[in-house]
């Protein structure tokens, strides 16, 4: 095997330029796959982690059917002892409560109707990027009651400025007419279009007030530690929710796949649209190995039929003809991930804006820098397909050895 | 004049002779020969097929999006688009520019009012786009992606009724013949509420676009909110969205041709200006196509330049011998750069006949339903419908067969410069 694997290593620089040219074609496209996948996933984790962050958390639990139609009469009893309970349960998740509705807000020039959204202050911060992005003034005070905060364009819109009073109008649970006039202490900015201009907040205990709801909400928003457990804390949050559950009708609890359908959707058809592109480079790059690898069988039929002759078995000379392919391929791996780990790594630094692109990846959540996700799945999928993709394309070559004859192989030109 | 001649003829039958003598080289190595071709026409049908169908994606987006803004050129209030207030109204078109409007090369137009609105049913409230329109202008234009479901469309501008998109109609539990009530703000801010039964439901292909967007008669509208004579923007068409430096010039002239009040406080934009994620998206995807057109390119050359590499490696002595026969240098340099542009002409002529039938297969729409609310998200239908540009479809040609070129200077030039005895004396 050794003696082989030195017959091999030897074969390959006979030819120096052939070789170079084939690895050559590897490593381009086991860089540009390393580089590609990576600012790919970063971008969905980004998309992802943008969206649930500002809007639905991990895991939510709400009344059923809400999350198909919030509509205001479906509520959670006594919400906040419903979090209480989860929290009780599981220490590690931060959990929050919220209760959402549309009013028409006006300033002193202006109405709109925007959502609104009663937040549980204390525990806000720790589900939602929200508070965090206060630009001007302050976010809510848990003790301060009839305090706004409203999404920047929202604030333009409205021609109101912190200090400013608004006035909400909308209806209550029991249909009652809703009416308050609010503060604006901050305005924040997502850079979510949809939330900017659309969303106010104001706290659970004024929402509750305000419309009527006595102790109940909407949503109680549960976020995990690691966003891949989210699946198994739904399970068990349901689980809970079920044995204390004494409303008639009954809770659901959703995950963020669930709960983003559209998210999940657009990163599955960019993959798809994605691995199109990179299999058409991957067949490329077979074709270029398996050009060489035919033209390095053929041009030693004499060499290979005094080996045979020699006592050399067809299916070694199979064997060597793969170790050749694999050596290049190797090469191609290691130069190619290296150096397509070393500029993913580089970009993950300092991040990456393509000029033109910030409109465009604010329709998708994403800031105008994007930042590959470097980890050991995106940097080696890309090459390791390349690297089997050569492996395969070798195939054809060592069949056609397969049928060697020593003796008109020897008189071969 | 006759030795000139002579000489042309001599030149013609070495020009015969090279592509002769290429065109054998070629088929020397038929495997060869054919694994190159096949990597050249995947990789020209990849650049050409993958750039019709991000053409077609980008195609429905912009249809939509222009649609749904709408017109290739709007006008409106100079303030209007940073604050889309019903206080940022226009006078409805009259007078010299309702005369340039009705020009040739607007293909059409119409005015509408579009405000912020609550509007609420006996159970549930919902903030929404309140958009008074003239039915007959606009039928075409809002039913070419919606339809009808229940009901029926506005009849005029002062039609009472209102139609609703029938997501709306579920999340404010309403239905037909319902009333529901519309709140709104005049331009002194003074709350204006009105009464409207739900004449029409629409369905349209994004159910964003059908909780959104209300549509209500024009005159309806303007009465309710006090702005009688004005309306918020105007659209107008052109033939082609994609060219509008002409339409806007003219509506510029049309503004400029305005009486000075009027003119001071009307603007127009074209659509990429009103919407720049629309408008970012086109260079974007010119951009893209370019970059993946070089990007094939470029893994197609390795093989390219091996192939040669390697057709002049086996053929050494063969080339020495030319050499030393007096071939000139610059024919052994032509013959192989014949024999490179031969194998980059039937490699594209075969992957532009496979893309065109890849796209002339799919022409009827690839269905995406399976994934619908993510192309929701980017404004895309449910049915992709590639799009072949004659300008993708010419970029791929010009790169493969200039760069190709470029890339098979060297290994040409190289075999022109063997010296003839070294060449002669190299064992095979």
């Amino acid at each position: 095997m050794s003696s082989l694997m030195s017959l091999a290593w030897r074969n390959l620089w006979r030819h120096k330029r052939r070789t170079w040219l084939t690895v050559g074609a590897m490593i381009f496209s086991n860089v540009l796959l390393v580089f590609m996948i990576s600012l790919q996933f970063g971008s969905y984790d980004m998309m992802i982690e943008n969206s649930l962050k500002a809007f639905s958390g991990h895991v939510q639990v709400s009344a059923k059917g809400y999350s198909d139609e919030p509509k205001m009469r479906l509520v959670i009893e006594d919400i906040e002892s419903r979090a209480e309970q989860i929290r009780g349960a599981f220490p590690e998740l931060v959990v929050a409560v919220r209760g959402e509705t549309f009013v028409m807000a006006s300033s002193d020039e202006r109405s709109f109707g925007i959502q609104i959204a009663g937040v549980d202050v204390a525990h806000e911060s720790n589900v939602s990027s929200i508070p965090g992005l206060i630009t001007q003034g302050y976010y809510l005070r848990p003790t301060e009651q009839q305090e706004v905060v409203v999404g920047k364009v929202l604030a333009r819109n409205l021609k109101v400025g912190v200090g400013d009073e608004i006035t909400l109008l909308g209806s209550g649970f029991d249909g009652s007419f809703a009416a308050a006039v609010v503060i604006v202490r901050g305005i924040f900015e997502s850079n979510i279009t949809e939330l900017d201009r659309s969303l106010a907040q104001i706290s659970l205990a004024s929402f509750q007030e305000l419309f009527n709801m006595g102790r109940k909400g909407h949503v109680i928003i549960a976020n995990a530690p690691n966003i891949n457990d989210s699946g198994d804390y739904q399970h068990e949050i349901q689980k809970l929710m079920l044995v204390g559950n004494k409303v008639d009708h009954g809770l659901e609890v959703q995950n963020w796949k669930e709960l983003n359908p559209g998210l999940m959707q657009a990163i599955k058809s960019d993959m798809a649209s994605a691995w199109f592109m990179y299999i058409v480079l991957i067949v490329l790059v077979s074709f270029s190995v398996l050009n060489t690898q035919l033209m390095s069988v053929l041009e030693r039929t004499r060499e290979f039929g005094i080996m045979t002759a020699i006592g050399l078995r067809p299916s070694s000379l199979g064997k060597l003809v793969l170790l050749e392919t694999a050596a290049m391929a190797s090469i191609g791996l290691v130069i190619g991930t290296g150096l397509g780990f070393m500029l993913s790594l580089y970009l993950n630094e300092v991040g990456l804006s393509i000029p033109g692109m910030a409109d465009m990846a604010a329709q998708y959540n994403l800031l105008d820098k994007m930042y590959p996700a470097v980890d050991f799945i995106s940097i080696s999928i890309g090459p390791l397909t390349v690297f089997f993709a050569c492996l395969i394309a070798a195939i054809y070559p060592i069949i056609k050895l397969q049928g060697l004859e020593p003796v008109p192989a020897m008189r071969a030109a | 004049m006759n030795q000139n001649s002579q000489h042309d003829a001599k030149r013609e039958l070495h020009k015969k002779t090279l592509v002769i003598l290429a065109w054998r080289n070629l088929w020397r190595n038929h495997r060869r020969t054919a694994i190159m071709l096949a990597a050249i026409s995947v990789g020209v049908w990849a650049m050409i097929f993958m750039s019709a169908l991000m053409r077609g994606m980008v195609d429905d987006m912009l249809g939509r999006g222009i649609d749904q803004l709408p017109g290739h050129v709007q006008i409106h209030n100079r303030l209007y688009l940073d604050d889309p207030s019903v206080v940022n109204s226009m006078p409805e078109p009259q007078g010299q520019l309702l005369k340039s409007l009705d020009q040739e090369g607007i293909s059409k137009w119409f005015s509408r009012v579009k405000v912020p609105a609550v509007i609420s049913s006996e159970q549930d409230s919902r903030g929404v786009i309140l958009v008074g329109i003239n039915p007959s202008a606009e039928r075409e234009t809002i039913l070419s992606g919606a339809k009808i479901s229940q009901g029926r469309f506005l009849e005029s501008g002062d039609d009472r009724g209102v139609i609703l998109g029938e997501k709306l109609v579920n999340r404010l539990e309403t239905r037909l013949g319902k009333r529901i009530v519309i709140t709104s703000q005049d331009p002194d801010n003074n709350l204006v509420e009105m009464g409207a039964r739900v004449v029409g439901i629409y369905k349209a292909e994004l159910p964003s676009q059908e909780e959104m967007f209300l549509y209500m008669g024009k005159a309806t509208l303007q009465e309710l909110l006090a702005i009688q004579g004005r309306v918020s923007e105007v659209a107008v068409f052109g033939d082609d969205y994609r060219d509008v430096t002409d339409l806007s010039a003219q509506v510029a002239a049309a503004i400029d041709a305005t009486d000075a009040f009027t003119k001071q406080k009307i603007v127009h934009k074209t659509w990429f200006e009103v919407n720049r994620y629309l408008g970012s998206i086109v260079n974007v995807m010119d951009g893209f196509v370019l970059v993946w057109i070089i990007v094939i390119f470029i893994a197609l050359s390795f093989g390219l330049a091996n192939t040669l590499v390697m057709a002049v490696f086996e053929r050494i002595r063969e080339i020495g011998l030319m050499l030393a026969l007096g071939m000139r240098p610059s024919y052994v340099t032509w013959q192989i750069l014949i024999e490179s542009i031969l194998l980059l002409i039937f490699g594209l002529a075969i992957g532009n006949l496979f893309a065109l039938l890849s796209v002339y297969a799919v022409a009827d729409g690839i269905d995406l339903s399976a994934v619908a609310k993510g192309f929701e998200m980017a404004g895309m239908g449910t049915t992709l419908y590639p799009l072949l540009l004659a300008k993708d479809m010419l970029s791929a040609n010009v790169v493969v067969i200039v760069l190709g070129i470029a890339t098979s200077l060297l290994p040409a030039w190289r075999a022109a410069h063997y010296d003839p005895i070294q060449a002669l004396s190299r064992a095979t």
